[in-house]
């Protein structure tokens, strides 16, 4: 039954029937997060007792550097089965998080830059966390540039799999490189085995934020992937009875 | 699973188990590299290479700021509870610069084992509470327990 839905889902046409109508169920409640999110951080949360109301960037930058290792994640997953299955939906999944993924990585960067200059006193420092959310950027603009440099489709898809799924090994370094080395970057405050050392109030704001940014990605990823599919299937029936009908 | 199917599977069990390995392998080489600062106990034991720009990274010791005559030179010492390192610095702090704070300086051993900076960076831990929790946090450290005071992280 369950594979039976997963073995549809596989279908290019089923899944923009059913991904069409899926969209609306998750747009609106990531609206709702993030406006309530924002809210409880911005306005709710006490201010820190170290870096008074300046830590507030934290909203932001923390769900952006999840993000950016979640969605890689997903992509090398995604670009996994493609390589094992040879599943079309798949390849379209892996490129359509490229973008999304980036786009994170560079905020998390950006936030943390700004972050840094007041609290740290200094914009960027080449320390092994820092270094290595860089790399993370440069992989994802790789896959990007990768894909765009191989006109058929369904060999670029699996030029970047390999590529992305390479990268996969700098996930877990830069998780715990700020454990492995001395880093200018603390240490982890929610994502570690004891309870978060972080104010309740100040804590249910972030993991507001990135309920809401994980339904942001699931969204545009979503939306990207229904671009895609029928810019790659343009000329099977479905598409043309989908043109036809509008 | 199909067998061409598993093969693929191997494959990349295999290769992503492979790079780990050789990427493992070579951050451990690196280890010295990669590590942003010394602790004063490693500069006190001499481990820091003396005349070469290096970092220094500890908490800043209570009581131990002094600010010189011209009102731009600061002189205090860094320390990780076990040994600590005296460091001049001529110039503006950054704002969470504070006693019983994590900074990391960039500088020079003098021959007199002053450390001289040029840059003093503040690092703040992973703990993030309000105002008021950190004051009744501190004062029922110095009624309990009493000793250390407030930023007792190590890292």
């Amino acid at each position: 039954m369950i594979s039976r839905f997963f073995h549809q889902l596989g279908s290019p046409r089923y899944f923009y029937r059913f991904s069409g109508r899926l969209i609306p169920w998750l747009a609106v409640p990531c609206a709702v997060l993030m406006l309530a999110g924002l809210y409880q951080g911005l306005v709710v949360a006490p201010p820190d007792y170290q870096q008074g109301e300046s830590y507030r960037i934290m909203f932001v930058h923390v769900p952006s550097a999840w993000m950016s290792l979640f969605i890689y994640i997903v992509m090398a997953a995604a670009g996994a089965i493609a390589l094992i299955w040879h599943m079309k939906l798949a390849e379209v999944i892996a490129i359509s998080s490229a973008h999304i993924g980036a786009s994170f990585t560079f905020l998390a960067l950006i936030t943390g830059s700004i972050w840094g200059k007041p609290m740290w006193g200094t914009w960027w420092v080449w320390d092994a966390r820092l270094t290595s959310e860089l790399i993370l950027l440069f992989l994802y603009l790789g896959v990007i540039a990768l894909h765009n440099a191989i006109d058929d489709k369904r060999t670029a898809a699996r030029a970047t799999a390999i590529l992305s799924i390479v990268g996969v090994v700098n996930i877990p370094i830069i998780h715990y490189s700020v454990e492995w080395w001395n880093t200018l970057h603390q240490g982890p405050t929610v994502t570690k085995f004891d309870a978060p050392s972080i104010d309740i109030r100040m804590l249910i704001p972030l993991l507001l934020m990135a309920v809401a940014f994980k339904l942001y990605y699931a969204v545009v990823v979503l939306m990207r992937a229904r671009c895609e599919l029928l810019e790659r299937e343009r000329n099977t029936q479905w598409v043309t009875e989908l043109v036809e009908s509008k | 699973m199909h067998p061409k199917r598993k093969k693929r599977l191997y494959l990349i069990v295999l290769m992503v188990a492979g790079i780990g390995i050789g990427i493992g392998l070579a951050l451990n080489a690196f280890n010295d590299n990669l590590m942003f600062f010394y602790s004063p106990s490693e500069v006190v034991a001499g481990e820091a290479p003396a005349g070469h720009p290096i970092r220094v990274g500890g908490l800043v010791t209570t009581g131990s700021v002094k600010r010189q005559e011209n009102g731009l030179t600061v002189r205090f010492d860094v320390t990780d509870n076990a040994e600590s390192v005296t460091v001049e610095y001529t110039g503006i702090l950054p704002d969470l610069f504070r006693e019983g704070q994590g900074i990391v300086a960039r500088g020079k051993l003098d021959t007199d084992g002053v450390f001289v900076a040029e840059e003093v960076l503040a690092k703040h831990d992973e703990n993030y509470m309000p105002p008021e929790v950190a004051d009744s946090l501190k004062t029922a450290h110095q009624e309990g327990v009493g000793g250390t005071t407030q930023g007792d992280t190590t890292q």
